[in-house]
């Protein structure tokens, strides 16, 4: 318990300790939602979607914890090339409790990600629907931290260094944005598009942050929560199965 | 020192592909021992250690850490030593004290135990007025000194220490051997070394595992090693059984990825 604790507490120190890459990290998000929340927004409007900053504000959310819990899991290739994580593995402790502490404190980042991100969107002009639902939101932005946190801990114990790094973002995480029904509605799409953007992990998360945050939704919580707990599970288990056999 | 075997290692072998990193050796250290295990670059030592320690399988082989097998009895083992890395290993971000306090922690020191000998340590190896600054701004030889008080933090039956003098000064390098030393008589611990300055191993080790090649082709008491190649002095007999032929080792994934995160953290 604290060995969870302690290794918890180091990713949550590192993070604070970073300011500039929590500052860096909000430049996208950013983008995002200037560029094509005010670009786009009249020609939404238009085709009768409402506002678009509020349909996009919790995939700009979304997308913060998607990138950050990834980057969290992955850095165990940074831990590999310094060193610590030699010092980790030879530890009297068991892998299972080093994987789900690195991957709670990784969750808890790129929670408080979401959560700057979110108020960033308050100044955008975004206004949740029901302030009783923040719980809620909360409550969903770890589940898709965890989530993809858990996902990065499972690619990175494969990886020996960062040369995979940039085909995991296009190939995955890009892809997993892009389809996730952060930016558009999934109303109406074509069958391979809409096939796809049902089989992206994300889809769920984005459509659970968006009935907290504006109570608009394409499925329903239970289905949400099912298909995010579920995958989020999964992947624990693979992670950790890929992760207590690394050799270093 | 006594009889009793606590690292057994049975025609132990390692390979990478083709190559034969560790090629069929065995060797008992007695507890409380000493242990030197020498040999020029490439040699195996890093991978052996790395076999005992849990950290590599082993291709073939049996290996039993103070009775326990690293392969399948990993906590174990695990519990039964401590290791300084050849290569750095604590985490930049944080302080000298919070590196330590981790691993006091992952060890199961109990807290009071633990602060105390922190204290203690930081002393011996002079960061004790540095144990609020951020491992990062720390030197090489500060890192080094570190790494040592952490590895002595949890006072193991066994310790490793895989060439833990390199980029020290002959002061820090006294203080430490002269506190290994202590160790080994006070609490008993095994000592495990590998390292490039004969004169170390000469000093301290009561005996020296020659290893070339991923073979042991002597193993004795320092005096046994001189009188075997006929030579006078430890440098001597290392060189006359390893021969004098400069070994490359190749550079791994890692450290082709750290050269490319000094020039990413320098542009920062």
């Amino acid at each position: 318990m604290q060995t969870i604790y302690i290794l918890w507490l180091r990713q949550i120190k590192r993070y604070i300790r970073s300011r500039s890459r929590i500052i860096g990290a909000l430049g996208q998000p950013l983008l995002f939602l200037l560029a094509l929340g005010f670009g786009l927004g009249p020609v939404y409007q238009r085709a009768g979607g409402g506002d678009y900053i509020s349909f996009l504000a919790p995939g700009v959310i979304a997308m913060s914890i998607l990138f950050t819990a990834i980057f969290s899991g992955i850095e165990i290739i940074w831990d590999r090339q310094f060193g610590f994580l030699k010092e980790t593995m030879v530890a009297p402790v068991s892998r299972m409790s080093i994987m789900v502490g690195r991957t709670l404190g990784g969750a808890t980042v790129a929670t408080m990600q979401g959560l700057i991100v979110f108020i960033i969107t308050l100044f955008v002009g975004f206004r949740p629907e029901s302030i009783a639902m923040l719980p809620a939101m909360f409550l969903t932005m770890f589940l898709i931290a965890l989530l993809f946190t858990a996902i990065g801990t499972a690619i990175a114990s494969v990886l020996q260094d960062f040369q995979g790094f940039q085909l995991i973002m296009n190939f995955l995480v890009m892809p997993m944005f892009f389809l996730s029904g952060a930016l558009f509605p999934l109303d109406n799409l074509p069958k391979v598009v809409a096939l796809l953007t049902r089989i992206d992990p994300l889809t769920y998360g984005v459509d659970a942050l968006r009935g907290t945050l504006i109570g608009s939704m394409h499925f329903n919580f239970a289905l949400d929560y099912s298909v995010l707990g579920g995958i989020t599970v999964l992947s624990m288990i693979v992670g950790s199965y890929l992760f207590s056999r690394i050799q270093v | 020192m006594t009889d009793e075997t606590i690292i057994d290692v049975h025609d132990l072998s390692k390979k990478f592909g083709e190559l034969t990193a560790v090629d069929h050796i065995s060797f008992q250290v007695k507890a409380g021992e000493i242990f030197a295990f020498l040999g020029p670059n490439g040699a195996g030592k890093t991978t052996t250690i790395k076999m005992l320690t849990t950290l590599l399988h082993p291709t073939s082989g049996e290996i039993r850490m103070n009775g326990f097998d690293p392969v399948h009895e990993q906590s174990k083992a695990r519990a039964s030593f401590g290791i300084v890395f050849q290569d750095p290993s604590t985490d930049d971000e944080l302080t000298a004290w919070e590196n330590l306090e981790l691993h006091g922690i992952l060890y199961h020191v109990p807290k009071q135990l633990r602060r105390q000998r922190m204290d203690a340590l930081l002393k011996i190896v002079g960061l004790d007025d540095r144990r609020n600054d951020y491992v990062k701004y720390f030197s090489g030889g500060m890192r080094r000194r570190l790494e040592i008080a952490r590895g002595l933090l949890h006072h193991p039956k066994i310790l490793f220490l895989d060439e833990p003098t390199i980029g020290l000064d002959p002061q820090t390098r006294n203080h430490l051997w002269n506190y290994v030393k202590e160790l080994n008589t006070k609490e008993n611990i095994t000592v495990f070394l590998t390292t490039h300055y004969m004169e170390e191993a000469d000093r301290i080790a009561h005996r020296i595992a020659v290893i070339d090649h991923g073979k042991i082709v002597a193993l004795g008491t320092s005096e046994e090693l001189k009188q075997k190649t006929n030579t006078t002095n430890l440098e001597d007999a290392f060189l006359a059984l390893t021969g004098s032929s400069i070994r490359e080792e190749e550079a791994s994934a890692v450290d082709t990825l750290r050269i490319h995160s000094r020039m990413w953290r320098r542009r920062s």
